[in-house]
């Protein structure tokens, strides 16, 4: 499978990076020779194997349902680009 | 002053137990070498002067109390993919901007907690992608190792590229590293240096920017095996912060350092024995088989049939999982923020400036990969051929092997803006043939430096162990410590 530039322009959209026309068309390349390189996967038989989930055998840890941590606005906004009233602010998203 | 720069970790602990010097004189020692040194090799970001000397003031205190920690005074560099409190935290990225969080990662806290000093936030890959500390947003750190007769730039490797190249180069004692694919023993191997990446879960990985979740795991760098040893003792713990993090007590790693090997049954994995491997790498390879026999271990063959194919799912996997834990970058929370006429575009106009090239592109192919319609195709395939990858190792261990010998890296250093590594994204990724595969495993594995190349560039052995067996690894790192010797650079910078 190899991609074109339309294809890589909508992947940039879903993972939310401007790319101007000149980068897309390298990246076109760069994305093809590493689809290109992973291509070999499908000469394996994967029949019947399951996918990894976890790579060392590991049972859910449980805690206490209880308060551990919490009351840290100023510490959880304080390296914000922008801020106030311990809110992020962020550009107006509703009309 | 310089002398005490070249110590190693377990010299520091005897000499400053004998009060030879104090914490404060050795920290001071680094701190002016890193002065001397890191504008031409670019191994440190931010240096925290003021507060190693109050971590070594301290340090004194308790070693006059008699109440000395197993690293007091021990001072070590920080890869910045680190948390700590205060003090610049990037990953090596512009996107992260000015972060400082207001926490600090357990992995360093452990380290604090038994004594060590901080010296300072180490370069690195962007986001700990690469193999040559190239993609770092602060330009390449330079390897204190040149070619006999060449004074042309090397890589030190990566992505821990300025831990490798900070102990190399005498600027801290050890430092802390990470290890994605080859992060750790790769840029060891190429500096001569000691890299240990331990099993998944051994190290708590909060407070650690993730890259890749299901392979990321921290361990040392250190200037012998002794040293790694230590430092991972100490790194190492039970984390309630982390549920990967394993309910396994930490063994005293250093006790397994000059047990005997003999008996010990070493694989040699004929898959990695590649079309166009140098014959040095070759050479070398034999000559720790050698050293193994020699010290009484049993050498047997062994085949891990899936080996060819661990990079193929690594560069699916490890950019699947980067593309939703960078996901987190959008301008809100931390880091830089880049105007836009409404949200999504303050979103992309951040990431665009944001992230590197090479950070961009692994997010591109995992949003693919990931993507509805490539799923099945891609990431559910590489996942099922990771089981059986996986499943190699299990086979040979469950036969008796106790350790995995093999090269650490296809080469030695390569140049800085090497031409055909910018022209084709898959031949760097090639340098972590040999290790990428401990990886996708969980398993452990460390580098250790064996020999050097007819230019006079170190080359590294690989030792790959049983779940949460490293000691088996230390023990026999040693051996080859121990017949290989030690190799230093030669002093340029």
């Amino acid at each position: 499978m190899s991609v074109d530039t339309g294809t890589v322009k909508r992947v940039a959209r879903l993972a939310r990076i401007a790319l101007d026309d000149e980068e897309a068309g390298r990246m076109t390349g760069e994305l093809n020779a590493i689809l290109g390189f992973v291509e070999q996967l499908n000469e394996v038989d994967v029949e019947n194997v399951e996918p990894m989930t976890s790579v060392i055998p590991l049972s859910m840890k449980m805690r206490q349902d209880e308060v551990s941590d919490g009351a840290k606005a100023k510490d959880v906004i304080a390296n914000a680009p922008a801020s106030g009233d311990d809110f992020f602010l962020v550009p107006k998203v509703i009309e | 002053m310089t002398e005490l720069t070249k110590l190693t970790i377990s010299e520091i602990r005897a000499r400053l137990a004998a009060k030879d010097f104090t914490a404060l004189e050795l920290t001071d020692a680094y701190l002016a070498a890193i002065e001397g040194a890191n504008e031409r090799l670019n191994a440190y970001i931010t240096v925290t002067a003021d507060k190693a000397r109050e971590m070594a003031k301290a340090s004194d205190r308790r070693i006059a109390d008699g109440d000395a920690r197993p690293l007091e005074g021990v001072p070590l560099g920080v890869k910045d993919l680190f948390a700590t409190e205060g003090v610049h935290t990037q990953a090596a990225s512009h996107i992260l901007d000015g972060f400082k969080p207001r926490y600090e990662s357990t992995v360093t806290s452990n380290l604090w907690a038994d004594g060590a000093v901080m010296l300072g936030k180490l370069n690195m890959d962007e986001f700990a992608m690469g193999s040559s500390n190239e993609t770092s947003y602060y330009g390449p750190v330079v390897n204190p190792w040149r070619a006999e007769g060449d004074n042309k730039d090397l890589v030190p490797g990566g992505s821990s590229g300025g831990s490798a190249a900070a102990v190399a180069a005498w600027l801290c004692a050890g430092a802390t590293a990470t290890d994605t694919g080859g992060s750790i023993r790769q840029p060891a191997a190429f500096t001569a240096t000691v890299g240990m990446k331990p099993t998944y879960g051994r190290c708590s990985r909060w407070g650690t920017v993730a890259f890749a979740s299901s392979l990321d795991q921290a361990g040392p760098i250190a200037r012998d095996v002794r040293d790694a040893a230590l430092l991972l003792k100490s790194m190492a713990s039970v984390d309630p912060k982390d549920t990967t993090s394993v309910d396994r007590p930490v063994p005293d790693y250093e006790e397994a350092i000059g047990q005997s090997v003999k008996g010990l049954k070493i694989g040699i994995p004929k898959e990695y024995r590649i079309d166009g491997m140098p014959q040095e790498i070759e050479a070398l390879w034999q000559k720790g088989i050698d050293w193994m026999r020699e010290a009484g271990a049993e050498i047997v063959d062994i085949s891990l049939p899936h080996t060819k194919y661990a990079l193929s799912v690594y560069y699916i996997v490890a950019p699947a999982e980067a593309s939703s834990n960078l996901a987190r970058y959008d301008g809100v929370r931390y880091g830089l923020r880049v105007p836009g006429d409404d949200i999504t575009a303050m979103y992309e106009n951040t990431r665009a400036e944001g992230f590197g090239r090479e950070v961009k592109r692994r997010i591109l192919i995992g949003t693919y990969v990931l993507s509805a319609g490539y799923y099945d195709a891609y990431y559910l395939r590489a996942q099922k051929v990771r089981t059986l990858i996986k499943r190699d190792f299990e086979d040979v261990f469950e036969a008796g092997v106790d350790a995995i010998l093999t090269p650490a890296t296809p080469s030695a250093a390569f140049g800085i803006a090497d031409q055909e590594m910018a022209a084709d994204p898959v031949k760097m990724y090639l340098n972590d043939i040999f290790t990428v595969t401990v990886n996708m495993a969980g398993l452990p594995g460390i580098a250790v430096p064996a020999g050097l190349d007819a230019k006079g560039l170190p080359l590294g052995l690989q030792l790959i162990g049983r779940p949460f067996d490293e000691e088996t690894l230390f023990r026999t790192a040693h051996i080859i410590e121990r017949a290989a010797g030690r190799f230093t650079p030669t002093r340029w910078w």
